[in-house]
């Protein structure tokens, strides 16, 4: 079970959240081409380590939440709203 | 990319791998002989400094992809390199299911070939993997539901494939075990396919491994490939814990772990790692005797010949490399069990343990060349591996022998997502997390 510090409502079970994958991916420019858009929509980094990912906090306060979690520890070194640049993973309090 | 030839010249060997064949007579000899005659079924291979085609990863499809380079391409000069011992990855972790009832044309041809390989499976490999056809049955628990079920059978029917309506009356005869008027998901009926049902899965890795090596692979243990050597646009071997091994040809089969062996050639893959938990009761005196899924969520059990009920759910849904499921998706699995099957309310879970999966971004898997020369991809296979390990061994052996795609898998094919024709069973798009 994740416990996952929700900057609104406080610290709450993974079981009120919706994972929504991978926050990393910028959508490209609209004439970028169909390369561009293919690997945006088709593609994932996939990592075995730091994953900066979508949360929706569906049953708390229906906002997004970006996070930054170990795909192999799960441990959750970053939380922030949507509009907020990640810091790396080695910078943040553990 | 040129195709290879076949290949039948004989080969230093490293140690002798013949494990005689296996029969009743045999057994006798040997149970009157002190079991003293029997040998490995495989042989310990020694690492080599190049082959023909290396193979990375010494699960199902790993290992049933050299077997059947060996024995129906004639390409010998193969190796299987694995960083553990052989199938304790997906193939000893799954819920050991074989079924084709699919609705999708494109996949009801490939997994009906991956069944009819199934059925002769045992003769062929000379072993006992103890495919045992007890029937699939899926139920379902409102008429909608009904309705997309009768269709998938029809697809199924239409191109040759054994489905059959069951009434809710035969449910109850099927399997008395399951609740048929709960108050909330009703069991309105189901639909059955009588030729699916489960394979040892343990047994099926120890197969393909002996077939493999009696035909002349090496099957490498405790070698783990660390990265892919590349040079310009074209893959010439594997690095690996006990030195680079060279390659015409490197054929990744490891799914779960794709997209990290592919990142070592700077491959970016449409595939995400999720875990998918199984579990297991104690046993009991035989009460199941089909493969039983459920409607109303997602769940599925068969007992088995230990009796212990086999069952297991969806995945855990956010991405991991983890090897373990979490609490959440067991209560939800267990919750599912007790309101299909309310008599298991009191068996204890012996034993629960996840695997590592590569969802892909259709649900469907990918056997395919890749933008680099040299490189055949053999992964995504999200829950359903297990089951088309014969045909995905084929296919990809038909692959890295010819140069192109086998008939029954050319829709798998890695260029299918940038040109619109994915294949997705399910209609969920992109999302893995939600298949």
């Amino acid at each position: 079970m994740l416990r996952i510090h929700c900057p609104r409502c406080g610290t709450r079970d993974e079981s009120e959240f919706r994972y929504r994958g991978d926050a990393g991916r910028v959508r490209p420019a609209p004439d970028a081409g169909l390369a561009s858009f293919s690997a945006y929509v088709y593609e994932r980094d996939n990592p075995r380590g730091w994953h900066l990912e979508w949360w929706l906090h569906v049953a708390g306060c229906r906002q997004l939440l970006k996070v930054v979690r170990h795909t192999q520890s799960h441990e959750i070194r970053w939380i922030g709203r949507p509009e907020e640049t990640a810091p790396l993973p080695e910078d943040c309090a553990p | 990319m040129t195709p290879p030839q076949p290949d039948r010249a004989p080969r230093p060997r490293s140690s002798s791998a013949s494990s005689g064949r296996y029969s009743l007579w045999r057994l006798l000899r040997e149970g009157c002989n002190g079991q003293r005659g029997w040998s490995r079924a495989w042989a310990k291979a020694q690492v080599r400094p190049g082959y023909r085609v290396v193979i990375v990863g010494g699960g199902g499809h790993g290992l049933a992809t050299a077997y059947y380079l060996a024995t129906e391409y004639g390409i010998r000069d193969v190796a299987v390199v694995e960083r553990g011992p052989i199938g304790l990855g997906n193939v000893g972790r799954n819920t050991t299911i074989i079924r084709s009832n699919y609705f999708l044309p494109d996949n009801i041809r490939f997994y009906e070939y991956s069944l009819k390989l199934w059925e002769g499976l045992e003769r062929r490999l000379n072993f006992n993997a103890m495919v045992s056809q007890r029937g699939t049955l899926n139920l379902f628990h409102t008429e909608a539901q009904r309705d997309l079920m009768t269709r998938r059978a029809n697809q199924m029917r239409l191109l040759g494939v054994d489905a059959e309506a069951v009434s809710r009356e035969a449910v109850r005869s099927l399997v008395p075990l399951v609740d048929l008027d709960n108050g909330r998901y009703p069991v309105l009926g189901g639909f059955l396919q009588p030729r699916g049902g489960t394979v040892r899965h343990d047994a099926v890795a120890w197969g393909y491994a002996r077939g493999a090596s009696e035909a002349g692979v090496d099957i490498i243990e405790h070698c783990e490939v660390t990265g892919l050597r590349r040079e310009g646009a074209r893959i010439t071997g594997v690095e690996t814990t006990r030195g680079p091994i060279a390659a015409q040809i490197v054929c990744l089969a490891v799914a779960g772990h794709s997209s990290v062996l592919a990142a070592t050639a700077g491959l970016t893959l449409p595939i995400e790692s999720h875990v998918l938990q199984a579990f297991v009761t104690e046993g009991i005196k035989p009460v199941l005797d089909v493969v039983l899924t459920y409607g109303a969520g997602h769940f599925y059990v068969s007992q088995s010949d230990k009796g212990g009920l086999v069952f297991g759910g969806a995945i855990d849904g956010y991405n991991t490399y983890g090897q373990r499921g979490t609490l959440p998706m067991a209560e939800e699995v267990a919750a599912s069990a007790v309101t299909l099957l309310p008599g298991v309310a009191r068996l204890k879970i012996l034993r629960q343990w996840g695997g590592v999966m590569d969802m892909s971004m259709d649900g469907s898997p990918i056997i395919s060349t890749t933008p680099l020369a040299g490189l055949i991809f053999n992964g995504g296979w999200c829950y359903g591996g297990f089951k088309a390990i014969p045909a995905g061994g084929m296919t990809t052996a038909h692959l890295i022998a010819r140069g192109e795609a086998h008939p029954v898998a050319a829709h798998l094919d890695l260029a299918r997502f940038a040109a619109g024709r994915t294949c997705d069973e399910r209609g969920i798009g992109p999302y893995p997390y939600l298949q």
